[in-house]
C-alpha cells in the first residue's frame, strides 16, 4: 500500500441527496456460477464509494455491470435516471455519462495520447476537432502530462498511461466514474501520482465508485466503504468506523489481513 | 556469494568506459558474427560460396554475356546456347495488350499510366490531398478504367474482353481481385466473430466452401457450370466471372487472416471502445480493425501475391494472361529455336518476380511506418 497523506475521518465534501445510480435486487450468473446476489446499492451526488473483497468477490463484475461491460441477469440498474435494458439507445445513452479507468489502463496503442482524448468526443459527442483537442489538453494539464500529447502510450509509464485513461474518461465530461483497480498493475513508486489525480478529482465533486485495494485512499476520500464477499455487500460503512469498528467478521478477518504488513 | 559481515558498501564514483576487447563493430566483426560465428555456420558458409559459384558464372552467361540481344530469329538460330531476348522485343506488345486492336491500345496506356501515377503519387506519405488520390484510385478509378477499357461510352468502340490478354489482362483480373477481397475478407471475418449465430453460421459456410475447393475447380465452375444455371439469352461475360470466382476464393482466405489478426486484439481494448460509448461500428473502424489489420499486414500481402500469381491458372479457361500469351507465341513456328522457350518462361517468371517483391517490399514499408511504441 502506499502512503496517502491521510487524516483520518470522511473529508467534508457535498454529498447532494438526489441518486444517480439506484441497483435493486440485482443478480448475475456465469453460467451455473452466481457472482452477484441481490445486490442492492444506491449512489447519491458527489459519493466517493471504495468497493474492497477478496478476488473473485464481485467487486469488478459489479462496477462492470453499471456501463453494461457485463450483463445482470436480474433486477434493475438505473443510471441517471436512465433504465440500463437491452436497448442500444439506452446502453449507450448511459456509457456517455459513465466514465472507466481499468486495470491495465486500456488506452489504444495505435493512437497518440492526445488522440486517445479526442476519439470519443469527436466520434461520440460530434465535437469539432479543435474543440475536442482543446479539452483534451485542458484535461492532459489537469493530470499533469501535456507535454506527452504527442506521443504514444507504448511511449509512456504505467503511471502515465493510466493518468492519460483517465484524461481520456473526462474528456466525455461524465457525471459517473467507475475505477476498476486503477493501481493494481502499477509500480509502487507510480501508484502515488494516480491517486493524487483521483484525490482531486473528489474534491472538485465527481461522483465515483473505486474498486481498489488502497485503504489510504479509501481513508482520505471515500465517505463510504463497501466490502464485499461471495457476490453480497457484507458491510458498507463511512471509512472511519469501517476500519475502526468492523461488524462483520468476514469483514474483520479481511481488513487483518491486508493490513497486517 | 557476498557476505555481509561489517557495515554497507557504497560504490563511489562512475566506472570508466573500457575498450571492448575484440572489434565489435565494422566489416570484419559482421564477418565474424554472420558467417563465421560457429563451426557449423562456416561450414555452411563455405558450402553456399560454392554453390554461389558453381551456379551464378554460368546463369549469368545465359542471361546476359552470351545472350542475344539484338538482331532476330536468325541470331538465336545462330547461338541457340543462350537466352534471346529478340523474341521477348519482337512480341512484347501482344505480351502486354493480347489481342486488344491495336488502334485502341492508348486506351490501355491511359489506364496503365494513371495507375502507375497513382500508385507513385500514394508512396509519399507527406503529399497533400493523399485521402483525395487514395479514394479516387479505390472507387472512381476502376470504374472509369472498366468502360475505358471495355468501350461502348462516349464514341469509344467496344473492345470484347475475349480480346484483352497479356500482361494487362494479368493485371485486370489481380487487381480486381485484391481490391474486392480485402473488404470481403474483413466483412466475413467480422462476421465469423459476430455474436449473431445466423451471420456466424453463415460467414463459417462461406470461408469453408470457398476454401475447400480448388482455385481450378472454381474457374471451371465459373466458365463451363455457371452458364448452365442461367436462362439461355443471357449471357455473362467469361471474364468477369473469372473475376468474381477469383475475388470470392481470394476473398476466403483474406477473411481468414484478417480473423487472425481481430483474435490477437486483447479484450480490454473493446471494453476501453464500449466504455467511452463508441458503437460497434465505430469501435471496429477506428480501435479494432487499425490494430488487427497492422498485425495481419504480411499475412494480407501474402494472400495478395499468391493471388496474383494464381491469376496464372485462367489459362486453363482460355483466358490468355502473360503466362497463356508467352506460352502460346512460344509455339509459332517462325520462332521454332530451342532457346525461345527457356526466354519466354524466365521473361515471366522475372516479370512476376519484380511485381510480388515491389508489392512485399511496400509492405515491410509500411509496417515500419506503423510502428508505434517500443519494440520488444
Amino acid at each position: 500500500m502506499s502512503e496517502v497523506a491521510s487524516t483520518s475521518g470522511a473529508p467534508s465534501l457535498a454529498v447532494s441527496d438526489e441518486v444517480v445510480i439506484r441497483i435493486a435486487d440485482m443478480d448475475k450468473w456465469y453460467g451455473q456460477f452466481h457472482v452477484l446476489k441481490s445486490i442492492d446499492l444506491e449512489v447519491r451526488r458527489g459519493e466517493r464509494i471504495v468497493i474492497c473483497g477478496p478476488s473473485g468477490s464481485g467487486k469488478s463484475t459489479l462496477i462492470r455491470c453499471i456501463n453494461r461491460l457485463e450483463e445482470h441477469q436480474s433486477g434493475s440498474i438505473n443510471v441517471d435516471g436512465i433504465e440500463l435494458t437491452d436497448d442500444l439507445k439506452n446502453i449507450d445513452a448511459i456509457r456517455r455519462e459513465v466514465g472507466m479507468v481499468f486495470q491495465h489502463f486500456n488506452l489504444f496503442p495505435h493512437l497518440t495520447v492526445l488522440e486517445n482524448c479526442t476519439l470519443a468526443p469527436i466520434w461520440v459527442k460530434k465535437m469539432p476537432k479543435n474543440e475536442a483537442e482543446e479539452v483534451a489538453m485542458k484535461y492532459l494539464e489537469r493530470v499533469r502530462i501535456p507535454e506527452q500529447a504527442s506521443k504514444f502510450p507504448g511511449q509512456l509509464s504505467g503511471g502515465q498511461q493510466q493518468r492519460v485513461a483517465i484524461a481520456r474518461s473526462l474528456c466525455m465530461n461524465p457525471k459517473i466514474m467507475l475505477f476498476d483497480e486503477p493501481t493494481s498493475a502499477l509500480d509502487p513508486e507510480m501508484i502515488k501520482e494516480v491517486l493524487d489525480v483521483m484525490i482531486e478529482l473528489a474534491r472538485e465533486g465527481m461522483t465515483m465508485i473505486c474498486v481498489t485495494h488502497e485503504m489510504g485512499f479509501a481513508k482520505t476520500v471515500a465517505n463510504r466503504v463497501i466490502f464485499m464477499d461471495a457476490g453480497q455487500i457484507i458491510e458498507q460503512n463511512e471509512p472511519g468506523a469501517f476500519f475502526d469498528n468492523p461488524q462483520s467478521e468476514r469483514t474483520q478477518l479481511f481488513l487483518s489481513q491486508i493490513l497486517a504488513h | 556469494m557476498n557476505t555481509f559481515s561489517t557495515g554497507s558498501i557504497v560504490n563511489a564514483g562512475d566506472l570508466p568506459d573500457k575498450p571492448a576487447p575484440i572489434r565489435t563493430d565494422g566489416p570484419i566483426a559482421w564477418l565474424r558474427d554472420n558467417l563465421f560465428s560457429s563451426r557449423t555456420n562456416t561450414i555452411l558458409t563455405l558450402v553456399a560460396l560454392a554453390i554461389v559459384l558453381y551456379a551464378v558464372p554460368p546463369a549469368l552467361n545465359w542471361l546476359v554475356v552470351k545472350a542475344n540481344w539484338s538482331g532476330g530469329a536468325e541470331a538465336c538460330r545462330a547461338n541457340p546456347g543462350a537466352a534471346c531476348w529478340p523474341f521477348i522485343t519482337a512480341r512484347w506488345e501482344q505480351f502486354l495488350y493480347g489481342f486488344y486492336p491495336q488502334a485502341e491500345r492508348w486506351r490501355v496506356n491511359i489506364v496503365l499510366y494513371v495507375l502507375l501515377g497513382g500508385i507513385f503519387l500514394l508512396a509519399f506519405e507527406k503529399m497533400p490531398l493523399r485521402k483525395w488520390v487514395g479514394l479516387l484510385m479505390l472507387i472512381p478509378f476502376p470504374i472509369v478504367s472498366y468502360f475505358m477499357l471495355y468501350g461502348g461510352v462516349f464514341g469509344l468502340p467496344v473492345v470484347e474482353t475475349s480480346r484483352w490478354g497479356g500482361f494487362m489482362l494479368t493485371l485486370v483480373i489481380a487487381l480486381s481481385g485484391i481490391v474486392a477481397s480485402l473488404p470481403l475478407g474483413i466483412v466475413l471475418a467480422l462476421g465469423r466473430r459476430s455474436t449473431m449465430p445466423i451471420m456466424r453460421l453463415v460467414c463459417t459456410l462461406f470461408i469453408e466452401f470457398w476454401r475447400g475447393i480448388p482455385l481450378v475447380a472454381v474457374l471451371f465452375m465459373a466458365s463451363v457450370m455457371f452458364p448452365l444455371f442461367l436462362p439461355p439469352d443471357v449471357t455473362f461475360d467469361q471474364l468477369l466471372r473469372a473475376v468474381i470466382g477469383v475475388a470470392l476464393f481470394a476473398s476466403a482466405y483474406m477473411a481468414e487472416v484478417v480473423r487472425g489478426g481481430l483474435q490477437a486484439i486483447p479484450k480490454g481494448q473493446y471494453e476501453g471502445a464500449m466504455a467511452l460509448g463508441l458503437p460497434y461500428w465505430k469501435m471496429m473502424r477506428l480501435i479494432v480493425l487499425p490494430q488487427a489489420l497492422k498485425i495481419v499486414i504480411p499475412g494480407i500481402v501474402n494472400t495478395f501475391i499468391g493471388l496474383f500469381k494464381d491469376t496464372t491458372l485462367v489459362l486453363i479457361i482460355g483466358l490468355l494472361d502473360l503466362l497463356g500469351i508467352v506460352q502460346s507465341s512460344i509455339n509459332d513456328p517462325n520462332w521454332s529455336i530451342q532457346s525461345v522457350p527457356y526466354t519466354g518462361y524466365v521473361f515471366v517468371a522475372l516479370v512476376f518476380w519484380v511485381c510480388c517483391y515491389a508489392m512485399a517490399l511496400y509492405s515491410r514499408h509500411i509496417e515500419e511506418k506503423l510502428h508505434t511504441g517500443h519494440k520488444r
